[in-house]
């Protein structure tokens, strides 16, 4: 008999698929896990297949792939103009995993549940970090103490200057924490709308019979269809809109003090 | 000791989500009155509507966050 959770919140648990303890650390293989490694093979194997035999006009799985690059590419062309180069294949590299780790939480039934990694503030916020700390670290290699100039923006009279500078200070600090934040609640927020909308058809169901069953069908279907859709909107959404602040991020190290 | 001040804790929580809608509609109204006055250039400016909505609903998220945090891991109550 299948055991199914009927509360919202017991998609997120993180469960041990593959026990492993050396010494003190507990490093087992977990369904978090196996969706992340899902997600670089397919983002590995996508464009390996469809970069295999590339033709000047390209079929439809070169398309897709180059449509992808260029995107990424554009992004970081209209923000960062032509010292964004060296950093496409970084930008790539975080819109693609979290796109794909969004993505593939929308799809059920893949072994393990349906999980979403980026719905956990450990995935995300590690990510933020890493961009937020890649950041400071290629200001401070490019520009050495002039980075400093990133919290004094130009054009400021001097009276004010030392509380702009404080405030700029705190804003910088908060960054990794709203990068992390906004693609950690939005995944937590989307998923959990969508098992309580999705709860309501065995509880009308169960509750008031055929007529709840109608009910379920004509009312709470096409709004659970809708609410889907609007999930794998958000899921493209949120990894372009931390792509587009790493590179505004990104920008602000490579010539500091710029406003 | 259980009270249930948490709950109408999340309840006030949710008020952020006012802000958040305002800002929303104010940025796609704006957006909407510039692209209908030049609608040339409106295709362009498409990429930044996005990112401007999706950092203003962020905030209004941040919200839900606030109120998921005082429902699910309430500090200071036995809960």
């Amino acid at each position: 008999m299948l055991q199914v959770a009927t509360d919202p919140m017991h998609q997120f648990k993180v469960v041990r698929l593959f026990e492993l303890h050396v010494g003190d650390w507990d490093l087992s293989f977990t369904n978090s896990a196996l969706f992340m490694v899902l997600g670089v093979l397919f983002i590995v194997g996508f464009f390996a297949l469809a970069l295999a035999r590339p033709k000047t006009v390209p079929g439809r799985m070169q398309s897709m792939a180059e449509i992808w690059y260029q995107f990424v590419a554009g992004i970081v062309k209209d923000v960062n103009h032509e010292d964004g180069k060296p950093f496409v294949p970084l930008i790539f590299t975080i819109f693609s995993f979290i796109f794909v780790a969004n993505i593939l939480g929308m799809i059920p039934f893949l072994p393990g549940g349906a999980f979403t990694t980026t719905s956990h503030v450990a995935v995300t916020g590690t990510l933020a970090i890493f961009t937020f700390l890649l950041v400071i670290v290629i200001g401070v290699w490019r520009n050495g103490f002039k980075f400093l100039k990133v919290f004094v923006p130009s054009g400021v009279p001097w009276y004010i200057l030392w509380f702009v500078i404080l405030i700029e200070i705190f804003s910088f600090l908060s960054r990794p924490l709203s990068l992390g934040m906004r693609l950690f609640a939005n995944m937590l927020g989307g998923h959990v709308a969508l098992k309580v909308f999705a709860g309501f058809i065995p509880q009308l169901v169960i509750g008031l019979g055929f007529i709840g069953a109608a009910m379920a069908a004509l009312l709470v279907m096409p709004l659970l269809v809708s609410i889907t859709a609007l999930e794998v909107l958000v899921a493209f959404l949120q990894a372009y809109v931390f792509a587009i602040l790493a590179c505004v991020y990104l920008n602000d190290a490579l010539h500091p003090g710029g406003h | 000791m259980e009270n249930g001040m948490n709950l109408i804790a999340a309840g006030l929580a949710c008020v952020a989500m006012a802000g958040a809608g305002i800002g929303v509609g104010t940025i796609f109204g704006n957006y909407l009155q510039a692209a209908i006055r030049n609608p040339s250039a409106a295709q362009q400016q498409f990429g930044n509507l996005i990112f401007g909505f999706a950092v203003t609903e962020a905030l209004g998220i941040f919200g839900l966050v606030i109120a998921l945090i005082l429902i699910f891991a309430p500090p200071g109550v036995a809960g």
